[in-house]
């Protein structure tokens, strides 16, 4: 059976250049970068060309990069870091309902230590407006985190906009996760402080991440233990996963304008193809400020968990936000935030492509998505349409 | 994710049976899950107290389907006692397991084919099942 993978936001499969990159480091090159013999001296210098070819990506400084073990992690370095560094100056920090859990969990934990944390509200759309930012900024802030894109609904908030808000008066932090590799990412052009990148969005691989810590940042370390990275984060470095992410970062620089112009051209597609040939559909997210890869549909009257299933027998890899399938109660926490109907949030279904998905896929998918609302919608209570 | 579907689960979900309204149906059961906010209902034929025909519709995840299938597929041919005591735990022993946050899909099954007896009897003998209703907590997550 054909299998199409239009799952890329949940991961992508390692670029075959950078399984390549890889491969002597697992073997002959095994050093540890922290012995002053040949064999540390040979990974210390891989390291080193990672550490540069992620930082170019982003327009950072080599030394204002540290490897982390993933983007979560390095979500919990910020969190954590910024916060117990800086309780002199306050204890106040302000996100989005609509970050990743990788972020908000931390954040839940730190108002237990006697944080306080504001979760701001989005629009319907998934923006948060910077006024909003304006207003909740308080003496007593200390950090600001409002992640790049939304993996959910990929919206791209207005970073920029929110920096000049904020400028010096607390350090501003975003989970770029979902938008390094996807989208041109400048940390200056951005203005923020620190960043949060993960390997395996951006067809490096699992378990290595990266964050940027803009020079002069007051940061207290996370996983302590050894000196390496500065003293910024203990643990012999894991050189073939940062080789990989490096390898992973120059294969984004080169390949990011016919990535974006691919990816926007076949999302498109997708979003009008189904909204021709399916009645009673909704795009969640913004219709413009979207990640290329990202395509989030509410369809009614059918649940998520089903479609996702139907689709997996049709060997097509999709990802819903429904109640359902989340193993709790309650839909996505995103879509809840962007307001979306219960009944809608049920019916969600993300699509993500990547860089090895054709038109022709686009054009399966279509073909069997139809058919699969079609079934559901016949065994659904709630529809009274066709049937 | 769904993890840990059986192949039967998969069976009745793939190719659910008796999906569909009924025409004229003797008893409908229509109920709401608590949990999720899914929605079930479930029609009978009842002739000379036996279960002749059951069909269902489903707004909700795999394991509701396939428990909506596997629940009208037991009852049918049953005499409408013996359907009432047809469980949720039968109907998921039937379709071999299913995934513990999953079981409350199958109460949701179970209290469909209830309400559906109850409209029935209601209509028939004007006495509803003796205090039933359908579940208020869900025996899942
Ligand atoms: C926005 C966002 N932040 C953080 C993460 C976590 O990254 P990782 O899987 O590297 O821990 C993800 C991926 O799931 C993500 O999409
Ligand atoms: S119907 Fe919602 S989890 Fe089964």
């Amino acid at each position: 059976m054909k299998r199409i993978y239009l799952d890329y936001a949940a991961t992508t499969p390692t670029h075959p250049e950078v399984v390549a990159a890889m491969q002597p480091y697992f073997s002959e090159k095994f050093g540890n970068p922290s012995s002053l013999h040949a064999f540390g001296q040979e990974a210390r210098s891989a390291v080193e060309q990672a550490r540069e070819q992620v930082a170019k990506l982003i327009n950072a400084r080599p030394e204002e990069i540290v490897f982390t073990s993933s983007g979560t992690e390095a979500n919990n370095f910020v969190l954590h870091g910024i916060s117990f560094a800086n309780k002199d100056k306050g204890n106040h920090i302000i996100t989005s309902q609509i970050e990743h859990h990788a972020i908000l969990e931390p954040c839940h934990f730190l108002e237990k230590q006697g944080f306080n944390a504001t979760y701001l509200p989005v629009d319907k759309y998934g923006l948060v407006n910077p006024k909003d930012v304006e207003k909740a900024l308080t003496d007593k802030t200390i950090l600001v985190s409002i992640m790049h894109a939304n993996n959910e609904i990929g919206t791209i908030q207005p970073i920029e906009e929110i920096s000049e808000i904020i400028r010096e008066k607390t350090y501003f932090h975003t989970d770029a996760v979902q938008t390094v590799g996807s989208i041109p990412v400048d940390v200056n052009k951005l203005g923020v402080d620190l960043l949060s990148l993960s390997g395996h969005k951006l067809y490096g691989p699992k378990g290595v991440g990266a964050l940027y810590i803009k020079k002069g940042t007051r940061m207290e370390s996370f996983i302590k233990g050894g000196g390496q990275e500065r003293n910024r984060r203990a643990s012999t470095e894991n050189v073939p996963g940062i080789v990989g992410l490096g390898k992973a970062a120059e294969l984004a620089r080169k390949e990011l304008n016919s990535r974006q112009k691919h990816l926007t051209e076949l999302r498109d597609k997708l979003i009008k193809g189904v909204k021709n040939k399916i009645p009673e559909v909704v795009l969640n997210g913004h219709p413009e400020l979207r990640l290329p890869k990202n395509v989030n549909l509410s369809v009614k009257y059918v649940e998520g968990e089903s479609m996702l299933l139907n689709l997996d027998l049709e060997g097509v890899a999709a990802s819903t936000g429904s109640a359902c399938s989340s193993g709790s109660t309650e839909p996505s926490h995103v879509l809840k935030a962007i307001g979306l109907a219960p009944d809608l949030a049920q019916g969600s279904i993300r699509f993500s492509l990547g860089r090895l998905t054709t038109e022709d896929d686009i054009n399966y998918v279509l073909d069997v998505f139809v058919k699969i609302v079609d079934k559901l919608r016949k065994m659904s209570p709630i529809y009274k349409g066709g049937a | 994710m769904p993890e840990g579907y059986s192949e039967k689960v998969m069976d009745h979900f793939r190719n659910p049976h008796n999906v569909g309204e009924m025409k004229d149906p003797d008893g409908i059961g229509h109920v709401g899950n608590p949990v999720c906010g899914d929605i079930m209902e479930m029609y009978i034929k009842v002739k000379d107290n036996v279960i002749t025909d059951a069909k269902f519709k489903t707004f909700g995840c795999g394991a509701a389907i396939a428990t909506s299938s596997m629940m009208t597929d037991l009852v049918k041919g049953k005499t409408l006692e013996e359907a009432l005591k047809v469980s949720n735990r039968a109907v998921v022993e039937a379709l071999e397991g299913l995934p513990p946050r999953k079981l409350h899909c199958s109460v949701l099954a179970e209290d469909a084919l209830k309400g559906a007896i109850n409209d029935y009897l209601l209509k028939t003998t004007g006495k509803g099942l003796p205090d039933w209703k359908p579940h208020e907590e869900s025996e899942g997550h």
